[in-house]
């Protein structure tokens, strides 16, 4: 209270706070104003109503159905009358031929139950799809005359897409298609199809109590490996990428702690007293931080070309500037007393280091390794992205074909719960190891506190 | 009482009992080392046998690339000024993703943050939501969603301001949470008292105490956008990254601009990372004094 000044008159200092709050007030509205600005800048600067314009919308409409179901097609061949089941249409979901799925009896006129009604019959002849509510539709597809189609009297709806060669109908129950060649039906079930077992497989569409009998029954390898290789699906693949990824960040963090922990001592103040070394060490510490993960793993994939070791190294490298820097800070922020206590007792340099200096900076060491590790687990991701190893380039390939949102949904999944198993698995193992040290654990927090390098 | 002398141990006894511990810590700490080795060997040898190319074939020729580009650039050097020149409005491009990302990133964090803190969350029984949403964010990385919103809204720096402001806001919200644990609830009790609203006594009870850190970490993340928004313009999402990488397709011959490509992105994040180091000081000192006087 004491530190006001007395000799202000209360005009003076009414004048002073008017002016405080003038310049609160200032900084209250214009701070905020100033980031809408920014912003209503990068609007226009990014183009953002012509993305709109231009943005596909249809595109997102399909990959959100299609993370969630998959559809089923029934098609037949016009001109030999073969008519074959397969799921997303691709060979490796097809059912064997002479079999199909129970909503479908094949004989001479197969018919399709698209339920709630809503039924579908490829006869010899002429296709037939009854739509409850509205009437029966009738195609006849001649090779010579494309596709004749009868439909009830009125007008016909926007839902019913009818040519000269080409007739298509998309109610709420599937879609039929009719071409001169081709008649084709998709139901749309929910789920991700096929995700346990292909349809090759014995044990396909066993119910959950039944496989536990049979694996009881020891046949638990057959139905693990039926499993595994789902042709589908590839869960060995997944699995293997999804290691490969934690193996980079893995690799390249601890690999990056080994190499930056004995150069780190080269760039503090109190280990290392010649001036133009420390510098120079500090300097290659900025310099392969400064060059990005992004460039060295563009340099890396020229030597090594592409796959998991390539993504470690790059990791590694960029993260010996990173840590070099931290454990350096550490290093300089070392109590002396320790080891002129541990000096005091014969120590010869090595064993000065070793237990004067080594216990007081593990913690921080550990906490950052495994801060990074968590945080390298997903740049693994991105960086198996570009030059091609682990769960980022399956991500990559998936998302290319522009047709497999439901695997894609699967890797996102998977992504996320890799990065948080490995975000818990990190926090676990720091507060196993550095709750041992008691002591320490505030140490440990003060010098990250003032580092601020938590990724 | 009569235990007592039977009871302590004598010198001999504490000897055999300490070296018998140090021993036995020497063997965990060595079975550790070992396995460490193994684990860091084995992992090796795997990622080197799923690698195109090998350790031992590759690792002389790592240089080989940055000296083609190099020397290419190093003879075409009088273009480099209008290479420079051509690619800053990519380099500024980067920037802006970077900046706007985080300015959205930091908004939503501080959201997220206020909503999963005890005490200052407006719906107090939703606070376990919004931390799993915070996880969440957080754990996607931002290649996964710039890369879907990239098919559905077509290439450009939007689809990587979003996915990059997405996981921002997921890292910021954490972090914000645990400055915000450390707040004082006084003010905004204050401000309760006398009949503030909610965001008021946020805004006028919570901001100011935890401004300053909130700003340091966002400049931090600031640092860090800079390089995702770069690796994000690879994947086609505008900006330097993008351009690198057509400066690389095209191969030999064009190598003079992916050199001043490499320059533009060096120089920013060096710079970037100074002038950030800097203000965190600034702003962590400038608070601690502030809190002693």
């Amino acid at each position: 209270m004491s530190t006001f000044a007395t000799d202000l008159t209360i005009d003076e200092l009414k004048a002073e706070a008017d002016r405080l709050f003038n310049r609160k007030r200032l900084t209250n509205f214009g701070l905020p104003a100033l980031v809408f600005v920014y912003l209503v800048y990068v609007f226009f600067a990014f183009d953002v109503s012509g993305m709109a314009q231009r943005a596909n919308w249809e595109n997102g409409k399909t990959l959100i159905a299609d993370s969630y179901s998959y559809k089923t097609h029934v098609s037949r061949d016009n001109r030999t009358g073969e008519v074959s089941t397969a799921i997303e249409g691709e060979r490796k979901g097809r059912y064997p031929d002479g079999e199909a799925p129970d909503w479908v009896s094949l004989g001479e006129t197969t018919v399709i139950d698209l339920e709630d009604g809503h039924i579908v019959r490829f006869g010899p002849k002429i296709i037939e799809y009854e739509i409850p509510g509205f009437g029966i539709v009738r195609a006849t597809p001649i090779r010579s005359a494309g596709v004749q189609a009868e439909l009830p009297a009125g007008e016909v709806p926007d839902w019913i897409n009818v040519s000269k060669n080409r007739m298509a109908i998309t109610t709420d129950a599937g879609r039929l298609t009719v071409t001169r060649n081709r008649s084709e039906v998709f139901r749309y079930f929910n789920g991700w199809e096929l995700f346990w077992f292909t349809l090759d497989s014995p044990y396909y569409g066993k119910p959950f109590p039944e496989l536990a009998g049979l694996a009881a029954r020891g046949e638990a390898g057959a139905i693990l490996n039926d499993f595994w290789t789902n042709k589908m699906w590839r869960h060995q693949d997944v699995a293997w990428a999804i290691f490969e990824t934690i193996l980079m960040a893995f690799l390249g963090t601890l690999g990056a702690g080994m190499i930056a922990l004995p150069l780190a001592f080269l760039a503090t103040r109190n280990f290392n007293p010649l001036k133009s070394v420390r510098f120079l060490t500090r300097r290659v510490f900025d310099f392969v931080r400064g060059v990005d993960a992004l460039i060295w793993t563009v340099v890396l994939a020229r030597a090594f070309g592409p796959g998991p070791l390539t993504g470690a190294l790059a990791i590694l490298v960029t993260d010996t500037g990173t840590f070099g820097k931290i454990f350096s800070e550490a290093l300089e922020n070392v109590d002396e007393k320790q080891i002129e206590g541990v000096q005091s007792t014969g120590a010869n340099a090595p064993q000065r280091y070793r237990y004067g200096v080594i216990p007081q900076v593990t913690p921080v060491l550990l906490s950052q390794l495994l801060y990074f590790l968590e945080s390298n687990t997903r740049s693994a991701t991105v960086i198996g992205a570009i030059t091609g190893g682990g769960i980022g380039l399956l991500l990559t390939q998936a998302i290319i074909t522009q047709k497999d949102w439901e695997e894609v949904a699967y890797y996102i999944v998977l992504i996320i719960l890799m990065v948080m198993l490995m975000d818990w698995f990190s926090g676990w193992l720091r507060r196993r190891l550095i709750q041992g040290e008691t002591g320490k654990i505030r140490k440990a927090r003060d010098t990250k506190a003032k580092s601020f390098f938590l990724p | 009482m009569t235990d007592l002398t039977t009871g302590s141990p004598s010198v001999d006894q504490i000897r055999t009992d300490y070296t018998e511990m140090t021993r036995r810590k020497r063997v965990y700490g060595g079975i550790l080392l070992i396995v460490f080795v193994a684990m860091m060997a084995a992992g090796f040898r795997t990622a080197d046998s799923r690698n195109a190319g090998s350790f031992t074939d590759g690792w002389r020729r790592i240089f080989d690339y940055p000296a083609e580009v190099l020397s290419e650039a190093w003879e075409k050097i009088g273009a480099l000024p209008a290479n420079l020149v051509e690619f800053f409005p990519a380099l500024l491009e980067t920037l802006n993703i970077a900046a706007a990302s985080t300015l959205i990133g930091t908004i939503l964090g501080t959201f997220l943050a206020l909503m999963s803190t005890r005490g200052m969350a407006l719906w107090p029984t939703l606070i376990p939501l919004f931390r799993r949403i915070s996880d969440v964010f957080r754990a996607v990385p931002e290649i996964v969603i710039a890369l879907v919103l990239i098919f559905v809204l077509g290439g450009g720096p939007v689809p990587a301001m979003i996915a990059i402001a997405i996981h921002t806001a997921g890292a910021l919200g954490k972090l914000f949470s645990e400055v915000n644990e450390n707040a004082s609830l006084k003010p905004v009790e204050g401000l309760h008292s006398v009949g503030a609203n909610w965001s008021q006594r946020m805004y006028l009870g919570v901001i100011p105490q935890v401004g300053p850190n909130y700003v340091s970490y966002a400049l931090l993340r600031f640092e860090i956008n800079i390089r995702a928004s770069a690796i994000l313009g690879f994947v086609g999402a505008g900006g330097l990254g993008y351009e690198l990488r057509n400066a690389m397709s095209w191969g030999q011959g064009r190598y003079d601009e992916a050199a001043a490509i490499f320059l533009l992105l060096f120089v920013t994040i060096v710079v970037v990372d100074q002038m950030s180091g800097l203000l965190r000081e600034r702003l962590t000192h400038g608070s601690e004094k502030g809190a002693l006087a």
